[in-house]
């Protein structure tokens, strides 16, 4: 067993001063970085032999699938469960991500993201939960593209990666730009379709991106979110067109579920 | 009325849409953002017998198989009702849009899994606990833009609030960032928060399944049922920090289970039964590999491990519907399995036991109720594969419907109730928190959780015997004592998960007491508890569910009649198919009348 180091950024509360902290840590087989930071857990004391507290950070599911363990390694936005320490330059470089508030060292507060599925009003409306039946028939073509995009873990490594989301702006993201294409490439989602298009007409949205393709890049769930973005904006685009000829549509909008 | 639910997995939030749909209000309390909880790890389907492909499928077929999968141990009547809600479930999870997989024709499509013969289980991708757990995260949402919901995320739950009628009247939970403990008022709360993976440590499990508020509430007089019933899956990869999960889905797509013998590969699964093959249940499955790696010393390299082998299947095909799966072993095993065979070994995934609830999902504190794995219902002492998001989906509509029931017949209301006794419970809490501030002694935590986490995994397994399950028992007791040597290494007042680590790791002392003690009180083999003491199931003496009630020194447990109103309890063999056991059964009576006769 070998031993690797570990440079982390730590903060002891949004408020305090930010500060370095090294690690040695012994390397296990098939080690990844969150059993490096298991290991300080268990002893926690630095690579100045010097007694400190555990380090913070956020995980659940070590499988990459709930998105709760993203973190800046290396320079990058990924998931620490699937950044495997024999693939890693050393010493491993951990530092929060920084689109979002610091909550202490490595855990960040996530929330805007889901507030902004709120304003593009991200699921498909239901009359209930009663039995109703079967939902609409989906071609399969339709539904591997929706499956891609639904594999969105809202993890932030686009929010992270996109120059255009920054202190200065209020654009939503790439991510959520998808999750768009996502309810209104859906039978019933698309009734609604011009309600959310028109959410990410307006301020914070796809007018916002300038089309750096960060995003897609680092990506872990390999979303075409370059693709999804151009097309939403030709949609947005011929939408705009389409209401300065016809008026505002009439009709209920986007009705409740139940 | 007010409701407060514990947990935004899958049944936590059913439950949750249930009642916003009625109009009333939520508070939803999660210890994680509810978009990341544990059902997102869900990989292969969720059954209903929607019976698409022309086998006859029926919800009694479904019901039926998912008894003889949990050696009948569960009561009979609820998992009846789960089987027939089943079908609309899926529908209605598929009208919220989830990107279920498809036929040609564009309807939904099933693929086969553990411990039934027919295409039941449908899927999407091998995502499906994600994609379910999104759709409903989407519906709650909805709600929460509608002022029905109030979400309080990244908030742990500590204490049920019981007034002197001994009636459940909200409860105590704390800001993990702000540190804050505060009461919550409602008039029934639903505890939905999942299973407790932790106290075996490397498991399929997400890290955050402690599963503190079963032991809260087990402390607090809930009985803890069937503990002992602990699933172990078989077919995972090792790992430094988990042992992930490569779903039975890709058995039900074709994957074979093989090792070496006598330099040939043996498909040992398919030849010790015919009828199922390698779609055994998963107590069997598990018990068949740990047979060939300990017993026979087959395994490959002489290691614990098999192959799980999927490199015979159309490789675009297979990816398709397994992508999730192949990628996760091609990230953390580092190989390709659509050319290399995946080595597989089974680890701890599952509690069958759980909270003791009634029919309507209610513990035996009034107006606490529990849904989803964190109880016992469904399962009896094996589950089938694809049945935990059913029983999940099912359980939360069930108590988001119960609890209406229930507040509607309440003479007070928790607003009639005094101040006093929600201040008692904070007090209470408040008291322990500090308590861990002040521990500066020379034992760490996560070490203590490491050594219970070898011991239960070593001894509290696939199998058991009664000399180590005592062992195990007294290096619980031995923790517990040095428990009381930790330090806390961290005394901030900011987001100290440390501090709150602490906590969970007594309930998880708490629980795996439960679940040794109810290992040893069990003198026979059923489902996943396997003794070579007792090799066989006894119906006379132990088809019944153990109770485990909590007392200062340790669990105390009594037995509780299964109901079988319904079924017949038969034999359990995934060698012959169903129809079979029923035919020789049926003979072997006839027989058995004809010698009397004589």
């Amino acid at each position: 067993m070998s031993d690797a180091i570990l440079k982390i950024k730590r903060q002891d509360s949004p408020s305090s001063r930010p500060y370095w902290e090294e690690f040695k840590v012994p390397v296990g087989p098939k080690a990844n970085v969150i059993s490096l930071l298991l290991e300080i857990q268990k002893n926690p004391v630095n690579a100045q032999g010097k007694p400190t507290t555990p380090v913070i950070w956020d995980c659940n599911c070590l499988e990459e699938v709930c998105g709760a363990c993203t973190m800046v390694i290396n320079g990058t936005a990924r998931q620490a469960c699937a950044a495997l320490v024999d693939t890693l330059s050393k010493p491993i470089v951990l530092q929060p991500l920084t689109k979002f508030p610091l909550v202490r060292d490595l855990m960040v507060d996530r929330q805007k993201m889901f507030e902004n599925l709120k304003k593009i009003k991200a699921w498909i409306p239901i009359d209930g939960t009663y039995y109703m039946g079967p939902g609409p028939k989906v071609a399969p073509g339709v539904q591997d593209e929706r499956y891609l995009i639904s594999c969105c873990m809202t993890c932030g490594c686009c929010m992270e990666a996109c120059p255009y989301v920054n202190p200065k702006s209020n654009y939503m993201g790439p991510t959520c730009m998808a999750q768009v294409k996502l309810f209104n490439a859906h039978p019933t989602g698309a009734m609604y379709k011009d309600e959310r298009l028109d959410a990410i007409a307006g301020d914070g949205g796809i007018a916002d991106c300038g089309n750096a393709q960060n995003c897609e890049r680092v990506c872990p769930k390999e979303i075409p979110l370059v693709s999804i973005i151009a097309e939403l904006n030709r949609e947005t685009a011929f939408r705009g067109f389409n209401r300065w000829l016809k008026g505002k549509p009439k009709g209920p909008g986007l009705a409740a579920p139940g | 009325m007010k409701f407060i639910v514990v947990g935004g997995g899958l049944a936590g939030l059913m439950a949750t849409i249930k009642i916003a749909e009625k109009g009333e209000i939520v508070d939803l309390i999660s210890f994680v953002p509810v978009k990341r909880s544990h059902s997102v790890c869900a990989q292969g389907g969720i059954n209903g017998a929607v019976n698409t492909k022309g086998e006859g499928d029926s919800p009694w077929n479904h019901f039926d198989d998912t008894l003889l999968g949990g050696d009948y141990l569960a009561n009979q009547p609820p998992v009846l009702g789960m089987c027939e809600a089943a079908p609309g479930i899926i529908y209605l999870m598929d009208r919220m849009g989830v990107p279920f997989t498809r036929t040609p024709e564009g309807n939904l499509d099933f693929r086969r899994f553990g411990g039934t013969l027919v295409h039941r289980t449908a899927f999407s991708g091998s995502t499906t606990g994600q994609q379910l757990l999104y759709a409903l995260d989407e519906q709650v949402r909805y709600w929460e833009t509608q002022g029905k919901v109030n979400k309080y995320e990244d908030w742990d739950y500590l204490s049920a609030v019981v007034d002197d009628d001994g009636v459940c009247r909200g409860c105590v939970a704390q800001d993990m960032k702000t540190m804050e403990i505060r009461s919550f008022q409602g008039d029934a709360v639903i505890l939905c928060n999942g299973g407790l993976g932790a106290v075996y440590g490397k498991t399929t499990n997400s890290i955050i399944n402690t599963g503190s508020p079963t032991s809260s509430a087990y402390q607090q007089g809930v009985y803890y049922a069937n503990p002992e019933m602990i699933q172990i899956h078989p077919t995972c990869i090792g790992g430094e920090d988990k042992l992930r999960l490569i779903s039975e889905g890709v058995r039900g797509d074709g994957g074979r289970l093989w090792t070496y013998k006598d330099g040939k590969p043996w498909f040992f699964m398919e030849e010790w039964y015919p009828a199922y093959g390698n779609l055994v249940s998963r107590d069997v499955a598990s018990r068949g590999i740990f047979k060939v790696c300990r017993e026979l010393g087959l395994g490959l390299d002489g290691q614990d491990s098999v192959y799980l082998d999927v490199t015979h299947l159309e490789p675009e095909w297979i990816e398709k519907r397994q992508h999730g799966v192949l990628e996760i072993y091609r990230k953390f095993a580092g190989e390709e399995p659509t050319k290399v065979p995946m080595k597989i070994f089974p680890a701890m995934h599952y509690s069958m036991g759980g909270m003791w609830v009634d029919y309507n999902q209610m513990t035996n504190i009034p107006g606490l109720f529990a849904a989803g794995e964190c109880e016992y219902q469904y399962h009896g002492a094996n589950r089938l594969g694809a049945n935990s998001l059913i029983s999940c989906l099912y359980a939360g509509t069930v108590a988001g419907d119960k609890v209406m029931e229930y507040c509607k017949s309440l003479k007070k209301t928790s607003s009639d109730v005094s101040s006093k006794v929600f201040d008692a419970e904070m007090a209470k809490q408040k008291a322990g928190m500090d308590k861990i501030f002040k521990f500066n002694g020379p034992e760490n935590p996560y070490v203590l959780k490491d050594e219970m986490n070898e011991y239960m995994s070593t001894y509290a397994g696939v199998v058991r015997t009664t000399k180590q399950l005592q062992d195990t028992d007294k290096k619980l007791l031995e923790l517990m004592q040095r428990y009381k040597k930790l330090g806390v290494y961290d005394t901030g007042g900011w987001s100290n998960r440390t501090a709150i680590f602490i906590r969970h790791l007594w309930n998880m002392f708490e629980l795996a007491r439960g679940i040794v003690g109810g290992a040893l009180l069990r003198k026979e083999s059923r489902g996943a508890h396997y003794m070579p003491e007792y090799p066989n199931r006894d119906d006379e003496n132990w088809m019944k569910t153990t109770k485990a009630k909590w007392t200062p020194s340790g669990p105390q447990f009594s037995l509780e009649d299964v109901d079988i109103s319904l079924v017949k309890p038969r034999v359990r063999r995934y060698d012959v198919t169903k129809d079979q056991v029923i035919k020789e059964s049926a003979e072997k009576e006839a027989a058995t009348s004809k010698e009397g006769a004589k």
